[in-house]
């Protein structure tokens, strides 16, 4: 036996050696240490940690495994999502070839491959909300609708960058504040940029106390702002009952292509509602939400592949996605300053920034800054309105630019 | 295709606002649906609340209201003292004194600091 020659050859086959040998190895090191900042923010700064902590170990198991020429140990491989992917390869489409060829990562990839992960979350995301603010208070959904204007400047502007149609749809989307539909369009338009993107969405969802605030102060005057909204109407349980289905049916004939993400949200929202399906409410609020964060979480993670992330696209995702949460405030803002006028100054327009999605965080935000101007202000509940409407507002936009861009 | 994957800034920026048109449309219908939907359950209970009394007064005359303890109303001012805690001081005040808490009149709740003893 060659102890020399096999010594060389396990130094050669290294992880370590393959920084230096590979085609770009060095970038993998900078995605690892990368990875240690996402995990650093998600441990020590608690930034979306369920989430952020899976992104990271994924981010750092693929760029740790996967190396240019050395793929046969790799936990995700990018070329096998090329090829599936690339209409002219004999393997288009071919869960077959991924499956057969495939890294631990890879099979995780598929659930989002598929859009069941995003569509599972929606279900227990429908089964840990309330839309009894929603249903006492029906003109918040005007609110989502307006802080999904980021979405479509975002869009506009990706465009303008030089992103073609469906990666500008993908970037818009960060704009409407909702991880999993982020996930779930980019996943179908432009699959390439789901690392950036999720990286995007998840950042600046947990940036939302720094984010908004600030354009809270700018948008409305300090009269607004201390504004005592009263106390809503008292919703029914067969209302309550009685909206999942009508929302679905109403909303799933208007957009077809929201029905996964719309009909999963009221179908946990039904579970939670009608009284009969305690446990399927639990089991979707809880154990399901729970195992599919990590799948989802750490399979996204692992498509941040040293080459694909480190480009110069990554860097103006970042900031357009910065461009469209702001934008998408401003616009729930300004719509709230207008309510606020033919309301008679009756409604406190700083729920209106809870119109971009983020439950519950937004609607939190409202609440702070209204009790700063006011000690006597409870907008919680009143901004749990429009952020609930956010949620259905931002899956219709991503059923629009799916129809639009999906082919 | 090509159009939608190459798209013109012109052909975008008519994409987005005929996207955040969508967006408002689909939403404004929502509310629509989720008002009348409202209403009728509204005008649903009322008739039932109105319904039950009648059927209740049937058998016996309703007990007469019992009148409201003097003092109950009036504000309460809070220093240092998170509204939830002040509630849940009251109760105790009211349980430990066996009295009903509106006969009770809380005038102010302080939190004394420690280093105010």
């Amino acid at each position: 036996m060659d102890i020399l020659g096999t010594l060389q050859k396990l130094a050669m086959e290294s992880g370590f050696a393959a920084f230096f040998v590979t085609d770009g190895g060095w970038k993998n090191l900078i995605m690892i240490i990368f990875a240690f900042v996402l995990l650093y923010l998600g441990i020590v700064k608690k930034f979306e940690p369920l989430l952020l902590c899976g992104i990271a170990f994924g981010c750092l198991l693929t760029n740790l495994s996967y190396f240019i020429g050395m793929g046969e140990n790799a936990l995700y491989h990018p070329e096998l999502w090329e090829a599936f992917l690339d209409e002219a390869s004999p393997y288009y489409h071919s869960y077959g070839h991924v499956m057969s060829n495939a890294g631990l990562l890879d099979f995780f990839y598929i659930g989002v491959k598929a859009g069941i992960y995003p569509s599972l979350i929606f279900l227990g995301v429908g089964a840990m909300t309330d839309f009894g603010p929603l249903l006492a208070n029906p003109k918040s959904l005007l609110l989502g609708a307006a802080a999904q204007l980021g979405v479509f400047v975002a869009f506009l502007g990706a465009v303008a960058l030089g992103f073609t149609g469906p990666e500008a749809a993908s970037i818009g989307i960060i704009g409407g504040a909702d991880g999993p539909t982020a996930i779930y369009l980019t996943t179908k338009l432009a699959p390439q940029l789901l690392g950036p993107i999720a990286i995007a969405a998840y950042s600046y969802m947990a940036l939302i106390p720094l984010i908004q605030p600030p354009l809270m102060k700018l948008c409305t005057t300090k009269e607004m702002r201390e504004v005592k909204m009263e106390q809503t109407r008292e919703v029914s349980k067969t209302e309550k009952i009685v909206f999942p289905i009508v929302v679905a049916t109403f909303v799933i004939l208007l957009l077809p292509s929201t029905a996964p993400l719309v009909g999963c949200l009221m179908l946990g929202n039904l579970f939670r509602e009608c009284g009969v399906t305690d446990r399927l409410s639990d089991t979707a609020q809880n154990a399901l939400m729970n195992i599919v964060t990590i799948f989802l979480a750490t399979s996204v993670g692992a498509t941040m592949v040293a080459q694909n992330f480190l480009t110069g696209n990554t860097i103006k995702i970042i900031i357009l996605g910065l461009c469209a949460f702001a934008i998408s405030t401003i616009g729930g803002l300004l719509i709230g300053v207008v309510m606020y006028y033919a309301s008679g100054k009756k409604i406190n327009p700083l729920i209106g920034s809870a119109g971009v999605s983020a439950v519950p965080m937004a609607a939190r935000v409202s609440q702070d800054v209204g009790r700063k101007y006011n000690k006597a202000n409870f907008l919680l509940m009143h901004a749990m309105g429009p952020n609930v409407a956010g949620v259905i507002g931002s899956a219709i936009a991503a059923g629009f630019l799916l129809s639009v861009f999906g082919g | 295709m090509t159009d939608l994957i190459n798209i013109s800034f012109g052909a975008a920026a008519l994409t987005a606002l005929l996207g955040y048109l969508v967006v408002f449309f689909g939403l404004v219908l929502l509310m629509v649906v989720v008002m009348i939907m409202g209403k009728i359950m509204v005008a649903q209970a009322a008739k039932a609340k109105t319904a039950a009394p009648a059927a209740a007064a049937e058998p016996a005359a309703p007990a007469p209201e019992a009148p409201a303890a003097p003092g109950s109303a009036g504000e309460l001012k809070l220093y240092d003292t998170d509204p939830k805690d002040a509630a849940m001081i009251m109760a105790i005040v009211a349980d430990t004194l066996g009295k009903p808490i509106n006969e009770l009149r809380f005038i102010s709740i302080k939190e004394v600091k420690e280093d105010e003893v």
